[in-house]
């Protein structure tokens, strides 16, 4: 196969590990070689975060760098922007409309950036937007957005429903798998 | 059996198949997950240590008693495991000992980005350096082959990207090792000048049969591509030039950092047009590839600051860049790690930062505090630095200053290495006021136990270091206890220990908001008709009130009802949503 360039990115706290880990196993069931790039400690606590998923025939570096990524999934809008230039010229951006102003904005400090879906627009094709956290209340649990959007990232790559599915059931705690494969569910036919 | 682990679970996992029964740590990023997966194992004895050095300690006396031993930390850590180290290099083992360091160029969660190939060289102990989480598993079990084999600790060491990255684990069997012969031997292991002369011999002896080992072993490597471009590399960095590079270079890809196999690099070096070292931080390779009178080019090109990258390595070698679409952005406002909604720390940097104190702080999610817009925090060096820094300070401004100057540190911290700190101010006549920031877990790296909560690594019930005992028993008689979401009675009782001209100690004692045994009731909202836009809540800096400008608004997906913002609100304008 093709390598498959993945960034999640979004705020501590969102559950973008879990995606990533996700995503890790659908790699693993596909029998591809995988990296998954994770981060823990100071750079959790609501800060910015990344993880690199890499899926293909030898992956090596762990790293997707700019102008690299196939995908990239955005938990919230404003770190869609901070990342954007990652993405490859045709490469896709699926953005969870959800908006989280980071402390400087909250303090005053600094400014939430207006029109970031058109800012993103200008420059690449392929924006796709979601509003997750939307679709996470009415599936019962706020905490479920992570896998909204993994729903949603599923249908835009070739890899087959059931995995992903087996690979959430592997991933993600029993008690809130219902909850989970429903958000899924809502994400994959949005 | 295939498994996607992250580095440092292969790691454990490594550890498990070499048949390590005793592991020891302090957890720290990015090492931390290694003994969390070690203590997974029923069969392995792990234990939180309250610092480093005692952990390195307790897997010296597991070694010499005979069976393997596996002691883990990030590179500051190893700082702290210094003393021990240089010498049980000197005594050597009895059953396997294996040194994790974890390394964190760039900084992602750490005060410095020090380089700990250094410490191999100072206390001549071995280093390997795996560059996947297969090559985690499959060193750590080589470390104790070559631990036994040369009778030597020997240091793997770990960074980041490596330790903190997921990649495919193909498992092993668990070898059977039985626990060594335990024989009295004070030549070897009691380290008086007379023995340690001896045994100085000894490690030059074994670092040269080392130096041999590292030209025939396995774990170093060449792979040839083209040969007009050769590039000596290890770790991460040799993941970073495969990726840039490709077949359009051959690599020395180095497993053993220290010692480095010498013929095996001149070998290299004749067969390559250009040889370049590719590493992350310090020439640590490249220096002593010079050493060999080799010609090659290293951080006259790469940086010594930071972590590589692919790009960083093709741009400089082969001056190619990567087409980016540019999207003018405008500023991008950063978003900087923040105190979690509920957090107990938050109470006390309000009445800080409300009395305007110089504050020697410490390393754990109260650093946080440094930042807007708390901004109470003047200092942080190192693990218990802020109660020795704080008794500095008043030494050398006085005892008025040290009325208006406060020490902050954590409960897992104070156990660290805070109470020497403490001692110092008591001996020596200081005044200062210390807070200890008890929230009943080690908060930062991910809700470890230590010695103040309660329960082992293994979640089992175990005596509680009672903090004001301690206290007590050190010479500090003032010691009072205080909920830091109490903000008038906080504000009050600091305010009397800052007078006091003596030592005391304020424990701010409430859970992390993130242990599931805190449990607050419904999120709150803005009464709209109440709130006057005073913005006296928005001083307690807490993620989940957001200015709208017009009005203030609670983000109801982040509030846990703490209710913090209630107590320093002047109009009840803040109440349960829903009510």
């Amino acid at each position: 196969m093709e390598a498959l360039n993945i960034m999640i990115v979004g705020v501590g706290g969102q559950g973008t590990l879990l995606a990533s880990r996700v995503l890790g196993n659908v790699a693993l069931k596909k029998s591809y070689d995988v990296k998954v790039s994770e981060v823990h400690g100071m750079s959790q606590r609501g800060g910015s975060v990344v993880t690199y998923v890499k899926m293909g025939e030898k992956i090596h570096s762990p790293l997707v760098e700019k102008g690299e990524a196939d995908i990239i999934l955005a938990f919230e809008l404003l770190e869609a922007l901070r990342w954007i230039e990652y993405l490859k010229k045709d490469g896709k951006i699926l953005i969870n409309t959800q908006r989280i102003d980071p402390m400087p904005v909250i303090a005053g400090k600094a400014k939430y950036p207006e029109s970031i879906l058109e800012k993103i627009g200008v420059a690449f094709e392929n924006v796709i937007t979601i509003d997750a956290l939307g679709i996470a209340k009415e599936c019962g649990n706020i905490k479920a957005v992570n896998m909204v959007l993994i729903g949603l990232m599923a249908k835009y790559t070739n890899i087959e429903k059931d995995i992903w599915i087996e690979a959430m059931k592997e991933t993600v705690p029993a008690k809130f798998l219902d909850v989970n494969l429903k958000a899924f569910e809502e994400g994959y036919s949005s | 059996m295939k498994k996607l682990m992250l580095g440092n679970e292969a790691v454990a996992r490594g550890a498990y198949e070499a048949g390590v029964t005793v592991a020891t740590a302090y957890p720290g990023t990015p090492s931390t997950e290694i003994t969390e997966n070690i203590a997974k194992y029923d069969d392995i004895y792990s234990e939180w240590s309250p610092n480093e050095k005692v952990a390195l300690e307790v897997a010296i006396g597991a070694s010499i008693a005979g069976s393997r031993a596996i002691c883990s930390m990030k590179h500051v850590g190893l700082n702290v495991a210094a003393d021990p180290l240089f010498t049980v290099s000197y005594t050597g083992v009895n059953g396997g000992l294996v040194i994790m360091v974890a390394d964190d160029p760039g900084m992602h969660s750490s005060q410095n980005e020090q380089d700990s190939r250094f410490y191999a060289r100072a206390s001549n102990t071995p280093m390997i350096e795996p560059a996947d989480s297969q090559e985690c598993k499959d060193f750590v079990k080589e470390a104790f082959e070559i631990s036994e084999k040369f009778d030597t600790p020997v240091l793997v060491r770990l960074t980041t990207r490596i330790a903190h990255s997921q990649s495919i684990v193909e498992l092993g069997e668990k070898v059977e090792y039985s626990l060594k012969e335990y024989k009295k031997d004070f030549n070897k292991y009691v380290m008086m000048p007379a023995m340690a002369r001896k045994r100085h011999v000894e490690v030059e002896k074994r670092m040269s049969k080392l130096r041999e080992f590292s030209d025939n072993t396995s774990i170093n490597r060449i792979e040839w591509g083209n040969k007009a471009i050769g590039v000596i590399t290890s770790g991460a960095a040799y993941q970073y030039a495969k990726e840039a590079l490709g077949d359009n270079a051959s690599y020395l890809k180095i497993g053993m950092v220290y010692p480095l196999p010498e013929k095996l690099i001149r070998e290299f070096a004749k067969e390559v047009d250009k040889l370049y070292v590719v590493e992350e931080l310090e020439p640590f390779i490249e220096n002593q590839v010079r050493k060999m009178g080799i010609n090659v080019t290293g951080k006259e090109i790469f940086p010594v600051i930071g972590e590589l990258s692919a790009h960083i390595i093709r741009e400089k070698i082969l001056g190619k860049t990567t087409d980016v679409n540019k999207v003018s952005s405008g500023e991008i406002p950063g978003r900087p790690p923040v105190l979690c909604p509920g957090c107990p720390h938050r109470g006390m940097f309000y009445v800080l930062k409300k009395l305007k104190l110089t504050v020697t702080g410490d390393i754990g999610c109260y650093t946080l505090g440094a930042l807007p817009p708390t901004e109470s925090m003047d200092t942080c060096i190192c693990m218990g630095a802020s109660i020795g820094m704080a008794l500095g300070m008043e030494k050398a401004r006085g005892k008025d200053f040290s009325k208006k100057t406060v020490a902050v540190i954590g409960e897992s911290t104070f156990i660290h290495s805070g109470i020497t700190g403490l001692i110092d101010v008591v001996y020596n006549k200081g005044n200062s006021t210390v807070i200890i920031l008890d929230n009943s877990t080690t908060g930062m790296t991910g809700h470890q136990d230590n010695p103040t909560t309660g329960r082992t690594i293994k979640g089992e019930p175990t005596k509680q270091v009672d903090l004001v005992k301690l206290a007590n028993a050190v010479g500090v008689d003032r010691v009072k206890v205080v909920d830091p979401f109490n903000i008038k009675e906080f504000e009050k009782v600091l305010k009397e220990e800052l007078q006091a001209e003596e030592p005391s100690v304020i424990i701010s004692q409430r859970p992390c908001a993130l242990l599931k045994s805190v449990k607050y009731e419904g999120v709150l909202r803005i009464n709209n008709e109440k709130c006057r836009i005073c913005r006296r809540c928005m001083s307690i800096g807490c993620p989940a009130i957001v200015d709208k400008g017009e009005y203030i608004e609670i983000n109801e997906a982040l509030c846990n009802g703490c209710e913090l913002c209630t107590k320093v609100c002047n109009f009840n304008a803040i109440e349960k949503a829903g009510v």
